[in-house]
């Protein structure tokens, strides 16, 4: 019990005095997640509106897909993205693996589904007078998806938040591809795993509480949003 | 050669295999101002979709100004903005009001200047400038209905639709909301197609009446032709003439003929034949009641007993049983000053000329 309480005093004392090492790793975790959710969300935007605004056989499968993929474990976008780029993978030649770039592309692909799904649920959510009354003033169909995402923004917005949360909280990925190296590919998540084991709780406590900083921005964030 | 501004040729729409819009063909002609009238759930709102080409028919042809407009799609999104739709529940857009006006400027890329000079132009018209900067979903339903026509008209569309303008408005705004709609008719000269169930509205504000029933249309004209000449009874029944008689021409002289309604001869002037099935088309506020039979000029005096009396606003409609049913309406205090109880006996008196002959088809 007083090794926890000491180890919580030191992972404080860490955080207080901005720490180079626990700094660097909070850093590196919020740059590569950001990375993802932003080309995950250049991906996402447009292609949720192709999806939602366009009727096509299977639609109503594709959706169901795309709900289903939310929970996609991370180990298996790990086994996948490793067998890709490893250097005998279909991909090997970009020699990324064990790179942040690799964890990006991971971390893009785990969150495509929950972005993508969020997306087209909030477009769906939107009045359907409201892409009426945009199209009889004259709207052109790219025009129309403007407005409908413009009331859609909220949800949108959303979608994308929680996006980011699961790329910054998820570790199976970014164990297996980015291997935990040490000033390159350590993030906050691989740190904890590592050193816990290690028996450092220190450090652990200290990436642990900041992740939970970054949950509680993200939630209070999402809750303000969502009350609008 | 003159050619309407639009026009459709046999169009149907369906929903699933429910038939909604049954060969429509109709003309609306540049300048004109057309209400669709007929119960809800009759296909008006969906005949203004196709209309404004929010939707495709399933089959036949829509005509704008002389040029078809069925499928092409990019024809169809210039020829949709030349005109604009105010839907039977309008929404607004998370945004300003003025922004919400300028939208279908800004989406036809006019100059900003034009946009805010014709913003400002179109708040006056509906008296909401001082609403300009507010957020248009804090607007209550009279004022989003007037950002809503506002947002319409700023474009200078060239045909306005309209559904259903003041339904869901308490009275105020519904009347606010017609005087502003009656003021763009009387100054603008814009074409304008309505949908309403409103009788009194349709003729309040429209050259021409179109009669919706059942997806089918069932007559057009003028406000006085669907009001007194329906041509068939279910036209009757929906512009409210509450006699509708089944009968046969038992004698005729010269234009004055008998009705046999079955259990009365009910006298009115038609061309149809001696033998000819027909419907009698009766007025109730064209029957007068007394207590006492009177040398009246009129044809047709009835005696009969009431058999239920019920309040209508400021009348009082009463069913009487003549040997054929007869329905009649008097004023509240007429109704004082006659005693009228149910069981009474009463003669009703209307004129041959206030009896519309059609023909029976069903």
């Amino acid at each position: 019990m007083t090794e926890l309480w000491e180890g919580l005093v030191t992972a404080v004392k860490l955080i207080i005095s901005l720490d180079p090492e626990v700094m660097q790793i909070a850093g590196r975790s919020l740059a590569i997640s950001a990375t993802s959710s932003a080309i995950a969300a250049l991906i996402c935007l447009p292609l949720g509106a192709v999806i939602h605004f366009n009727r096509f056989p299977g639609k109503r499968t594709l959706i169901n897909i795309i709900q289903t993929l939310f929970s996609l474990p991370t180990v298996a976008v790990g086994l996948f993205v490793f067998v890709m780029f490893s250097s005998a993978g279909p991909l090997g030649g970009f020699g990324i693996m064990f790179s942040p770039a690799v964890m990006v592309v991971g971390q893009v692909v785990l969150i495509i589904p929950l972005m993508l799904g969020l997306i087209i649920s909030a477009l769906s959510a939107t009045d359907k007078a409201i892409t009426d009354t945009a199209v009889s003033l004259g709207a052109s169909g790219f025009q129309m998806s403007v407005i409908t995402f413009r009331e859609a923004r909220f949800g949108v917005l959303a979608g994308l938040i929680m996006g980011f949360g699961r790329a910054i909280s998820e570790v199976g990925l970014s164990l297996m591809v980015g291997g935990n190296i040490r000033g390159f590919t350590r993030t906050i998540t691989t740190a904890i795993s590592l050193e816990t084991s290690k028996g450092d709780l220190e450090l652990a406590l200290a990436l642990g509480m900041i992740l939970i900083f970054i949950a509680l921005v993200i939630n209070i964030g999402l809750n303000r949003i969502q009350q609008r | 050669m003159s050619m309407a501004l639009i026009e459709t040729v046999n169009i149907t729409r369906k929903y699933g295999k429910q038939e909604i819009i049954k060969n429509i063909s109709l003309k609306v002609e540049q300048g004109e101002v057309l209400a669709l009238i007929g119960p809800t759930g009759a296909g008006k709102t969906t005949l203004l979709r196709l209309l404004d080409l929010l939707e495709a028919p399933a089959s036949g042809h829509i005509y704008f100004d002389g040029r078809e407009v069925t499928d092409n799609k990019n024809r169809r999104l210039q020829t949709r903005r030349r005109m604009s739709f105010v839907l039977q529940k309008p929404v607004v857009f998370n945004m300003s009001v003025s922004d919400n006006i300028a939208c279908g400027l800004r989406w036809r890329k006019e100059k900003e200047a034009t946009v805010s000079q014709r913003v400002n132009s179109a708040l006056e018209l509906v008296g909401m400038t001082e609403y300009s900067s507010r957020n248009a979903r804090t607007l209550s339903g009279g004022e989003t209905q007037l950002v809503a026509i506002a947002r319409a008209l700023a474009i200078a569309p060239e045909v306005l639709f309209l559904d259903e303008p003041t339904a869901n408005l308490d009275p105020v705004s519904a009347a606010r909301i017609e005087e502003v709609l009656a003021h763009i008719i009387g100054e603008q000269k814009t074409t304008v197609v309505m949908a309403t169930h409103d009788m009194a509205q349709g003729q309040r504000l429209a050259g021409r009446i179109g009669v919706i029933i059942n997806g089918e249309l069932l007559q057009t004209g003028s406000p006085n032709d669907i009001f007194s000449t329906p041509q068939n009874t279910r036209v009757a029944e929906l512009v409210g003439i509450g006699n509708i008689l089944g009968g046969v021409i038992a004698n005729r002289d010269n234009e004055l003929v008998g009705i046999d309604v079955g259990g009365g001869l009910i006298q009115a002037i038609s061309d149809y034949h001696t033998g000819a099935e027909v419907h009698a088309l009766i007025r109730p506020e064209d029957v007068t009641l007394a207590l006492h039979k009177d040398a009246s000029s009129a044809r047709n005096t009835f005696e009969g007993s009431i058999t239920r009396i019920f309040p209508v606003g400021a009348l009082v409609r009463i069913e009487l049983d003549c040997g054929f049913p007869l329905l009649t309406v008097v004023t509240r205090q007429s109704a004082q000053d006659l005693k009228l109880a149910v069981g009474n006996r009463v003669y009703a008196t209307f004129k041959a000329t206030a009896v519309h002959v059609i023909k029976r088809w069903n």
